[in-house]
Formats: structure tokens, C-alpha cells, sequence
């Protein structure tokens, strides 16, 4: 279970930033190809976002699965709101929802 | 260990006449590919979708299965 004060902490680190991306490693130094792929993506989407590295936080990485109920790594949350891994991030990007959904949150 | 059969047979229990196909992406039984195509995902979202395949998989995702590139639709939208 999820004790309170993680609970919080994941709460703020969700909605300290419009978009939000949970990942292995780092922006400039991804250690994993599907935290890479959602890196690639948001810099073609040309909107300012955040990372985390779970991989230096075991207690964000564990606290994050059971916040979420999604077991794998990235998570991108936009809003505050969790969109999902690399794979639906990448069919939301080719579809054209994600910029949708980006450009209506930058707006705000 | 997991390989594409018996994560197929899994997930086969789970979505009863379900298409999948399961792929082992590096020859070294933990990151995988899978496609789903499942009755029980009409009407769901993409998010819902693969949390339905994450909750059959089990405990195979929080250890054995290192990666899976997942793709998942219901039948009604199946390619033609």
C-alpha cells in the first residue's frame, strides 16, 4: 500500500509540471529505448515537459506502479492526468490526439 | 522464464478467442512484443486496454517480463 506521505509526494511531483514524464534515466541520457521513443516524441510535439528518473528513486518507481495500476516504465502524465506508456503514447502522437491534447493544455 | 507460448497461453486464458501474437523482441525471453485483439476491449480505453493484459500477465510484469511493447484493439477495428 501506498503510505500517505508518498502518496503525496508522487501527487506533487505529477502536478509540479504540465507535462511530466516518468522514465529511466534522464532527458539528455535516456537508459532505456521506450523512455527515448517518448523523449523523441515530445521534442517533435515542441512542448516544454519534465523528467524524472525513477531509476535514482526506488521509492517513486514502486510508489508510481501502484499510484498509476501500470507496471512498466515511462509514464507520461499531462495535466496531472496519467496518459500512458510508449506505446500508447506513440499511437496518440501518430494519430494527431496527443498534440490535441497538448495544445489544449498549453493554452490553459 | 516466460516465452511467447506460454505468455500467449496466459493471456489466451484471460481473452478467451482473442488474436495474439507474441514476439521475443532480443532471443533472451524478457522483452516482448504482443499484439492483442480482444473482444473484451470494446468499448474500453487504450489505457484500460492495457491494463487488462498488464492484470493477466501478473506477476510476470514485475519481474520476468523486463519490457513489452504492447499493442491491443478490439476485433471491430481489426486492419480491413
Amino acid at each position: 500500500m501506498l503510505d500517505a506521505a508518498l502518496r503525496t509526494r508522487l501527487e506533487s511531483l505529477i502536478k509540479g509540471h504540465k507535462v511530466m514524464l516518468f522514465m529511466k534515466g534522464t532527458k539528455q541520457f535516456p537508459a532505456c529505448g521506450f523512455s527515448n521513443a517518448v523523449v523523441q516524441i515530445l521534442g517533435k510535439e515542441g512542448v516544454p515537459f519534465e523528467t524524472f528518473n525513477i531509476l535514482a528513486d526506488p521509492d517513486v518507481r514502486q510508489g508510481l506502479k501502484e499510484y498509476s495500476s501500470w507496471p512498466t516504465f515511462p509514464q507520461l502524465y499531462v495535466d496531472g492526468k496519467f496518459v500512458g506508456g510508449c506505446d500508447i503514447v506513440t499511437e496518440l502522437h501518430q494519430s494527431g490526439e496527443l498534440g490535441k491534447e497538448l495544445a489544449s493544455v498549453s493554452a490553459k | 522464464m516466460p516465452n511467447p507460448e506460454v505468455i500467449r497461453t496466459r493471456l489466451l486464458a484471460a481473452f478467451p478467442g482473442a488474436r495474439i501474437d507474441v514476439t521475443d523482441l532480443t532471443g533472451t525471453q524478457d522483452h516482448f512484443k504482443a499484439v492483442v485483439v480482444a473482444r473484451e476491449f470494446d468499448g474500453r480505453s487504450r489505457i484500460d486496454q492495457h491494463k487488462m493484459v498488464y492484470a493477466a500477465l501478473g506477476e510476470w510484469m514485475n519481474g520476468a517480463i523486463h519490457a513489452l511493447a504492447l499493442t491491443t484493439r478490439p476485433p471491430a477495428d481489426d486492419g480491413a
